[in-house]
């Protein structure tokens, strides 16, 4: 029984399954992200508060352990994978061509992008969580002053552009891991599928555009 | 002959090894006047017979009925599973595909379950071995009974059917970039999962196949559907997705 129960979990479908769940869960992180994040549009105040009141919950570590684990899953099986498909072809063909019905440049890509987002990821949570300390007081609440220090960042523009190319990297790589995850699940339906491969590239557009438009925003904030 | 045929000049870079062992290597071999009516194996035939003229050891292919139905034909061609043209097997692909003077590479299906054989012919016995761990149903013998007691809806027959199409060629292992056979088993676990006949052996099917295909060290499929723009019979991946909820429901109802 056991062996039977370790034979599932570690079979392909398993891991491919595991690859989906995990990738639309954080779909669902980038999507609260951005709301979150559009406060910044209100102004430091209405930011700063969300802030606050995020990291000022005693839930939020069991909801960081849980996103860490999410994300440790999906990376721990990407790499698995990555590695398990170079070895089921130890001989490389001579030459390759694309057939232009099948894979397109998303699809073709998603380790790389993937690796993109990783470091930008690492770097993002260095820059932010773990960047410059600065205090505010709203209503008498002492709190962290997290709207000026992305403002005294994305005075830089190599900060924006690097922050606007890792937001294309997860366009792309959304593009082609949204609808694929449903497809991994063992959902594909005539009439759905070309749907979901229509919502994966509109999925794609809010996150780059949602995402871009907060470093460009906070350089010419801080420009005036 | 048609009207319009043209005889090509064609340089030919062809993957030679003398035997499993060897280790192989490309070799370049000029071809003249090459029917554009041929197909594409009457022109290795074509460059067999010149390689025997020459005491030469002619190149080894697999082939069979010529009439892409039998799933023996192979080769990757300019770096495509039989070659550039939609849904064609290699038997079925003509010389007029290509120009005069083209320079074509062809190489043996690569993927660490079909080893090298000879030449561009590789063992694809790991198919046979899927198969045997589940693409089957057991029926009882005796007298044929009336084909309609059996009611099956038209959509199901119809997407069995589909699914049946795959003549077990290999393409989609050769082009999935890992070298993944899913497509393959998602085929054959769909042809019967669609139909009455094979739902004794449902709860179990799934996973025996897919766990003889992990077995055998086929790749992850990665959903970037080469294998159905590669594949001969336009099969869909929507089978695929069907393999996994097939696998999926066969863990969960499994009672060992
Ligand atoms: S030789 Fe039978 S399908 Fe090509």
């Amino acid at each position: 029984m056991l062996n039977q129960f370790f034979k599932v979990i570690t079979s392909s479908i398993m891991k491919k399954f595991g690859m989906g769940v995990t990738g639309l869960l954080l779909c669902g992180f980038l999507v609260s992200h951005l709301l979150g994040n559009l406060l910044i549009f209100v102004g430091p105040q209405a930011f700063n508060t969300y802030a606050h009141t995020l990291v000022s919950n005693p839930l939020i570590y069991l909801a960081e352990a849980i996103l860490l684990l999410i994300f440790l899953k999906h990376i721990g099986l990407a790499i698995k994978l990555t590695i398990e498909n170079k070895m089921a072809r130890p001989v490389k063909y001579y030459m390759t061509q694309a057939t232009g019905r099948g894979s397109t440049f998303a699809s073709s890509s998603m380790p790389v992008t993937g690796l993109i987002i990783l470091v930008f990821v690492v770097l993002h949570i260095l820059q932010f969580k773990f960047g410059a300390y600065y205090e505010e007081t709203y209503d008498g609440v002492v709190m962290r002053d997290l709207y000026r220090l992305l403002i005294e960042f994305y005075q830089n523009p190599l900060n924006v552009a690097w922050y606007i190319f890792s937001m294309a990297c997860v366009a792309v790589h959304v593009s082609h891991g949204f609808w694929s995850a449903f497809q991994s699940i063992g959902f594909n339906h005539p009439k759905y599928t070309p749907l979901l491969k229509c919502l994966a590239k509109l999925f794609a557009l809010v996150v780059f555009c949602g995402f871009s438009s907060l470093p460009i925003y906070c350089y010419v904030q801080g420009a005036q | 002959m048609s009207a319009d045929e043209k005889l090509l000049t064609l340089n030919l870079k062809i993957w030679r090894q003398k035997d499993a062992k060897d280790k192989g290597q490309m070799v370049d071999y000029t071809l003249e006047g090459v029917s554009t009516d041929s197909s594409f194996l009457e022109m290795l035939d074509q460059l067999n017979e010149k390689l025997v003229g020459q005491g030469e050891e002619p190149v080894t292919f697999d082939h069979d009925c010529r009439e892409g139905i039998c799933g023996m034909c192979s080769l990757m061609i300019n770096g495509q599973a039989h070659g550039p043209e939609k849904e064609t097997t290699t038997c079925q692909l003509h010389m007029r595909s290509f120009n005069d003077g083209d320079t074509i590479v062809i190489e043996p299906w690569r993927a660490r379950a079909f080893p090298v054989l000879k030449d561009l012919t590789v063992d694809r016995s790991a198919f046979d071995e899927i198969i045997m761990a589940g693409g089957y149903v057991n029926v009882n013998t005796g007298n044929a009974q009336d084909a309609n007691e059996i009611l099956i809806p038209k959509e199901s027959a119809d997407l069995a059917m589909d699914a049946a199409a795959c003549i077990g060629c290999a393409a989609c292992v050769a082009s999935c970039k890992n070298a993944s056979a899913m497509l393959f088993v998602g085929a054959k676990i769909s042809q019967l999962a669609l139909l009455p006949q094979g739902q004794v052996e449902a709860e179990q099917r799934a996973a025996n196949m897919v766990a003889k295909m992990d077995e055998l060290g086929f790749g992850n499929c990665t959903n970037e559907a080469e294998c159905e723009a590669s594949c001969p019979k336009g099969i869909n991946i929507s089978n695929i997705a069907r393999m996994n909820k097939e696998f999926l429901k066969s863990a969960v109802k499994s009672k060992s």
